[in-house]
C-alpha cells in the first residue's frame, strides 16, 4: 500500500480551504446586481387563502416584485414532484396532491410558501413582507400520524379523501399468518419512530441568475445532486430546457438527505431571476430550515415476531403508518416503503415476513429521506423486537441473535433483498469482546451500589447501500435510474481531472477519489483533481445519498480508468513499437513485456496528444474516457454496535460511558474518513434516541423551530467511540466497497434504547428519552425494586 | 448610516453602515470575507465565532457598531501566510472536519480556549467548552482530538 493509495488514511485535500476560511458555499456567492428574496410563509397549519394584497409592499422603495402562486401559474411553472410511484395493495397508483411552489388557494402546513418578496436588500424584502396582507380562512388541522386517516380527520388534498397516499404491502401474508399460527412465543411491540429535523449546519441557499444574451439560467444551490435538480427543474417544473439551465452545487455544508430534494425556494429564485432581470438570492435562516426542510422518520408501528420453542424465528409481521407531511417531497414515497420494508429481515433468517405501510398526509412539513432513510426505522423495529424477544423467552440477547443469524450466502430474504456476503457472527464476537460484555453484571452491581441504573444494549444492523440496479429500482417505481457517471481527462502533461456525478458535502471525495486514481495510474495524488457539482462541467450524474458514492460513484471511475488504460496501451504500442497486447502497465509505467522498453505515464499522455507516432486513422489522438456504471445489486454493510450507559434515577440524567462499533463496510479506501462517517452517524443516532424530536402542537404549530427548542447533540452530550471493522469484500462491485455513510445513524438508536430499557427493567421508554422520560421510567424501576 | 472603523486581521477598515448591521454581516457582506459562517439565528451554533480584542464572540449577535475601534480576528487571519496556525493544522491532521461549515467557528473557539485554559486540555474540558458550538458531521470525536492536539502544538510553538 502506498502512502496515498487505496487503504491509506490520507489527510484530506479539501481541508486547506475549509480551515482557512476559503471554502465557497452558496451563501458566499454574490452576483453583480443581485436582489434578495424573502418568503412569506403560512402561519397556519391549514387554511384557505381568500386573497393576497401586496399593493402596499409593491410600492415600497427598493421592492422589485411580489409574486404569488398566480404568477407561477400564469408562467406555466409546474409544481414540485415526487419521483417514485408507489402502488397500493389494490394496484392503484398513489394519491399525490398537487404541490405548487407557491400556494394556490390553500396552505397545508406552518411554513408553507405563500408569496415571495424580491427587493434590493434582504432587510427591505423582509420589511415589505410585513405589509403583505393575506386573507386566510383557518381550517382544522391534523398532525398526528396514527389518526391522520381516521374518519372525521381534516382532509388535506381532495385526491386523497382519507389522507391516505397509499396502503402498500410487501411479503407473503398467508405464509406469515401460518408461521404465527405455529409459533410457541410471539413478541409484540408498539413503536413510535420520532420525527427528526436533519439540520445540516449550512442552511439551504440559492442564487438564481438569468443571462439575457444566451437566454440561459444559472442556479447556485445547496444540493446533493445538482443534475437531478436540473432534470426536475427542466423537464417537470419547466424553468428552461436542460441546455439552457446550469445548476452549480459548490461547497455544501452537510446534507444528510435534506439537500437531495427540489424545493420551492430554489425553484423560485431561478425563475424570478428572469422576471426581475437581476440575480435573486435567498438564504434560509434556521427557523425557516426547521419549518421547511424535509423532516425525517415519523412512523407509528405495530410489530410482532414469532418464534418456535427453541427460539428460532418463524415470522415477522409489521404494520406501519408513515407520516409523509403535507405534500410528497421528491423521494418521500419510497422512504417508508422500498427503503424500509426490504430491510426488515435484518441479519436474520426469517422465513416469512409481511409488512403493510400506510403513507398519510398531515398538516406538517414534508417528510423525506434523512440519513439512513427507511433503514434506521426498519433496524429499530427489528433490533427492538430481537432484544425484547430474548428478554421475554429468557435468553441472552447476544446468543438469541447468533442463533438466528444468516450464515449462508447468497441469502434471499422474503422481502426482495438478496444478501451477497457477510460474516455476522464475527462482528458480534468482536463487538462483545471489545465491549467486555462478559463482565457487564459486575459493572451493573457497582452502579447499583452507587444508586445508579446501568444497562447495555446491542444493535446488529444491516442496511442496503449503493442504490441500486436501475432496472430493479425502475420496476419498483423509481422515476430515475441510479447509476453513476465518471469521465477521466488526462491532460497532455499527465495530470488528471476526474469529473464525477457524485457530489461531496463533507464526505471527502476530493481525497478518496484521488486516492483511487493515483493508485491505479501510479501518479501523485496532487496531480489528480476531482471535479463535481456543476452541470456545465459534468454532463450527468445522480448525486450523493444512500451511501452510494463509494460503491457506485467510484465503480464508475474504475470503469473509466479501465478504458483509459486500454487506450493508453494502444498509444504505448505505437510509441514503443510493440503490439498493445504486449504492453504492461505497472507503477505508472507502460513497458513491453520481457524488454526494458518503457514509457512513464506523463510522457505517454503527451504522446497521446501530440500524436506523432500514429495516424489519426489508426488511433484517435487524446486520452479522455467516460463511463456509466450501473450496479448489479445493492451492497449490504452490516455490523454490531453496543451501547453501555448509566442512568441516575434521581434526575433522569443518562451518561453513555462506552460505545463499541464493529462494522463491515467491505474494503476501505480511506479508513480515517470512514471512521469519521461512523462517528457522525452514531452522533445523529444518539441524537434521535436521547435528544431530538420535532414537536407540533395539535393545531400544527411547530414548537421546535430553533436550537433552543430542538436539542442537537453537543460535544458534552457525547463521548469518544471505540470503533473497529471486519471485512468481507462486497462481491458485486469492482472495489469490494459497501458504503459507510449511514451505518451509525442506523445502528445507534436501538442500541441506546435497548440499553435504556435494560437499565430500567421495562420496555416503556419512548424516543427521545429525555431526562423527564427517563426519570419516570427509572422511578418505575425504583418502586418495583422497593416493592420486592 | 453610521461610520464604523475597526481593525480586521491587522487591516484597518472603515465604512458607513446601517446601525443594525451585525458584525457577521459586516464581515461577510461589507468586507466580503466569507470564512465566518451563519448556522442559526439564536446564538446557539457557534459557526460565526470570531475574536474581538482576543475574546471569542458570536458575530451573529454582535452589532458591528459595538466593535468600533476594536481589533477583530477571523478565520482568514489565523494563518501566517502559507503557514497554518497550529490549531488549523491539527484539525486537518486529526480529520476534525467534514463539510467544513462549523470549522471556522470551531477553530476560533479552540484558539481562544487555549488562551484561557492552557495547552494541556483534557477531553472533559474540551467537551464542556464546546458548549456553544454545534457540528452535525463529525460527532465531535475528531474535533475533540484535534483541539487537544492543536493545544499541545500551540504550547510547543510558543516555547
Ligand atoms: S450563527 Fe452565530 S451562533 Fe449560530
Ligand atoms: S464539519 Fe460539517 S458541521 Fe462540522
Amino acid at each position: 500500500m502506498s502512502a496515498t493509495g487505496i487503504g491509506a488514511s490520507v489527510r484530506r485535500k479539501e481541508d486547506f480551504r475549509f480551515i482557512t476560511g476559503k471554502g465557497r458555499y452558496t451563501d458566499d456567492i454574490n452576483r453583480h446586481g443581485q436582489a434578495h428574496a424573502f418568503f412569506i410563509r403560512s402561519p397556519h397549519a391549514h387554511a384557505t387563502i381568500n386573497g393576497i394584497d401586496a399593493s402596499a409592499a409593491r410600492k415600497m422603495k427598493g421592492v422589485l416584485a411580489v409574486f404569488t402562486g398566480d404568477d407561477l401559474a400564469a408562467d406555466k411553472v409546474g409544481g414540485l414532484i415526487c419521483g417514485w410511484m408507489i402502488h397500493s395493495k389494490d394496484g392503484s397508483p398513489m394519491k399525490a396532491g398537487a404541490h405548487p411552489a407557491l400556494a394556490q388557494g390553500k396552505v397545508r402546513y406552518v411554513g408553507d410558501h405563500v408569496a415571495v418578496v424580491i427587493a434590493d436588500t434582504y432587510a427591505i424584502a423582509r420589511e415589505a413582507a410585513e405589509k403583505v396582507v393575506v386573507d386566510y380562512d383557518v381550517l382544522p388541522a391534523i398532525v398526528d400520524t396514527a389518526t391522520a386517516a381516521a374518519t372525521g380527520a381534516p382532509v388535506l388534498h381532495d385526491v386523497a379523501p382519507n389522507n391516505t397516499v397509499y396502503d402498500w404491502k410487501l411479503g407473503d401474508k398467508d405464509a406469515t399468518d401460518a408461521a404465527f399460527a405455529r409459533a410457541k412465543h410471539v413478541t409484540t411491540l408498539e413503536i413510535v419512530n420520532n420525527r427528526l429535523a436533519p439540520n445540516p449546519m449550512e442552511p439551504r441557499a440559492a442564487v438564481g441568475e438569468y443571462d439575457e444574451g444566451s437566454e440561459s439560467f444559472t442556479l447556485y444551490t445547496t444540493s446533493q445532486n445538482p443534475h437531478v435538480a436540473r432534470l426536475v427543474l427542466s423537464a417537470f417544473i419547466g424553468i428552461a430546457p436542460e441546455h439552457k439551465l446550469r445548476v452549480v452545487a459548490p461547497d455544501v455544508g452537510g446534507g444528510f438527505g435534506s439537500k437531495i430534494f427540489i424545493y420551492a425556494e430554489e425553484t423560485i429564485c431561478v425563475w424570478a431571476a428572469k422576471k426581475v432581470r437581476r440575480p435573486v438570492k435567498w438564504t434560509s435562516d434556521r427557523t425557516e430550515a426547521f419549518l421547511s426542510d424535509a423532516h425525517g422518520r415519523d412512523h407509528v408501528t405495530h410489530a410482532q415476531l414469532a418464534m418456535d420453542e427453541t427460539g428460532k424465528i418463524l415470522g415477522l409481521r409489521v404494520k406501519t403508518t408513515a407520516n409523509l407531511g403535507a405534500y410528497l417531497s421528491t423521494f418521500s414515497s419510497a422512504v417508508p416503503t422500498y427503503l424500509y420494508a426490504p430491510l426488515l429481515s435484518g441479519q436474520y433468517n426469517i422465513p416469512a415476513i409481511y409488512a403493510e405501510v400506510d403513507g398519510v398526509y398531515t398538516n406538517t412539513a414534508p417528510v423525506d429521506a434523512y440519513r439512513g432513510a427507511g433503514r434506521p426505522e426498519a433496524t429499530f423495529v427489528v433490533e427492538r423486537l430481537m432484544e425484547v424477544a430474548a428478554r421475554e423467552i429468557g435468553r441472552d440477547p447476544a446468543d438469541f441473535r447468533r442463533q438466528n443469524f444468516v450464515t449462508q450466502f447468497p441469502h434471499q430474504t422474503p422481502v426482495i433483498m438478496c444478501y451477497d456476503g457477510g460474516d455476522y457472527p464475527q462482528a458480534l464476537d468482536k463487538a462483545l469482546e471489545l465491549a467486555d460484555y462478559a463482565n457487564i453484571s459486575k459493572r451493573k452491581a457497582e452502579s447499583a451500589r452507587k444508586g445508579l441504573l446501568r444497562g447495555i444494549g446491542i444493535s446488529a444492523y444491516i442496511e442496503a447501500c449503493g442504490i441500486a440496479p436501475s432496472a430493479a429500482v425502475g420496476s419498483l417505481g423509481a422515476g430515475v435510474g441510479l447509476w453513476e457517471s465518471a469521465e477521466i481527462r488526462v491532460n497532455p502533461v499527465g495530470t488528471v481531472e476526474v469529473l464525477t456525478g457524485s457530489h461531496a458535502h463533507g464526505q471527502g471525495h476530493e481525497t478518496t477519489f484521488a486516492q483511487l486514481v493515483s493508485d491505479r495510474l501510479g501518479i501523485s495524488i496532487d496531480n489528480v483533481a476531482i471535479i463535481h457539482g456543476d452541470t456545465d462541467k459534468v454532463q450527468m450524474g445522480m448525486g450523493t445519498y444512500g451511501s452510494r458514492s463509494g460503491a457506485v460513484g467510484m465503480s464508475a471511475i474504475v470503469k473509466a480508468l479501465d478504458k483509459i488504460e486500454a487506450k493508453a496501451k494502444k498509444v504505448a504500442g505505437h510509441v514503443l513499437e510493440a503490439s498493445p497486447d504486449d504492453i504492461e502497465f505497472k507503477d505508472g509505467k507502460f513497458s513491453v513485456k520481457g524488454t526494458d522498453k518503457e514509457i512513464d505515464f506523463a510522457s505517454l499522455a503527451l504522446q497521446a496528444y501530440i500524436a506523432h507516432k500514429f495516424s489519426g486513422q489508426e488511433l484517435e489522438p487524446g486520452l479522455k474516457e467516460g463511463a456509466f456504471y450501473d450496479p448489479t445489486n445493492f451492497t449490504f454493510p452490516a455490523g454490531v454496535h453496543i451501547c453501555e450507559l448509566e442512568i441516575d434515577p434521581q434526575t433522569g440524567i443518562v451518561t453513555i460511558d462506552k460505545w463499541t462499533a464493529v462494522d463491515d463496510f467491505g474494503n476501505l479506501i480511506n479508513p480515517m474518513i470512514v471512521e469519521g462517517q461512523v462517528h457522525g452517524g452514531i452522533a445523529q443516532g444518539i441524537g434521535q434516541a436521547l435528544f431530538e424530536g420535532v414537536v407540533y402542537n395539535k393545531d400544527g404549530q411547530l414548537l421546535t423551530a430553533s436550537y433552543m427548542d430542538y436539542q442537537m447533540p453537543r460535544a458534552g452530550d457525547l463521548l469518544s467511540y471505540d470503533i473497529a471493522v471486519t471485512n468481507t469484500p462486497c462481491p458485486s462491485n469492482p472495489l469490494g466497497i459497501k458504503g459507510c455513510g449511514e451505518a451509525g445513524a442506523i445502528a445507534a438508536p436501538p442500541a441506546v434504547v435497548n440499553a435504556l430499557t435494560d437499565a430500567v427493567g421495562h420496555e416503556d421508554v419512548p424516543m427521545p428519552a429525555t431526562p423527564q422520560v427517563l426519570w419516570r421510567a427509572a422511578q418505575r424501576a425504583v418502586l418495583k425494586a422497593a416493592a420486592e | 448610516m453610521t461610520a464604523v472603523s475597526m481593525t480586521v486581521n491587522g487591516q484597518h477598515v472603515s465604512a458607513e453602515i446601517d446601525p443594525r448591521t451585525l458584525l457577521v454581516q459586516f464581515l461577510r457582506e461589507e468586507l466580503r470575507m466569507t470564512g465566518t459562517h451563519v448556522g442559526c439565528d439564536t446564538s446557539q451554533c457557534g459557526c460565526c465565532v470570531v475574536h474581538v480584542n482576543g475574546d471569542a464572540v458570536k458575530s451573529c449577535t454582535t452589532l458591528a457598531l459595538t466593535c468600533d475601534g476594536a481589533s477583530v480576528t477571523t478565520i482568514e487571519g489565523l494563518a501566517k501566510g502559507d503557514e497554518l496556525h497550529p490549531m488549523q493544522a491539527a484539525f486537518r491532521e486529526n480529520h476534525g472536519l467534514q463539510c467544513g461549515f462549523c470549522t471556522p467557528g470551531m477553530i476560533m473557539t479552540a484558539v481562544e480556549l487555549v488562551s484561557r485554559k492552557g495547552t494541556n486540555l483534557d477531553e472533559h474540558t474540551i467537551r464542556e467548552e464546546l458548549e456553544g458550538n454545534l457540528c452535525r458531521c463529525t460527532g465531535y470525536h475528531n474535533i475533540v482530538k484535534a483541539i487537544a492536539a492543536g493545544a499541545q502544538a500551540m504550547g510547543t510553538a510558543a516555547e
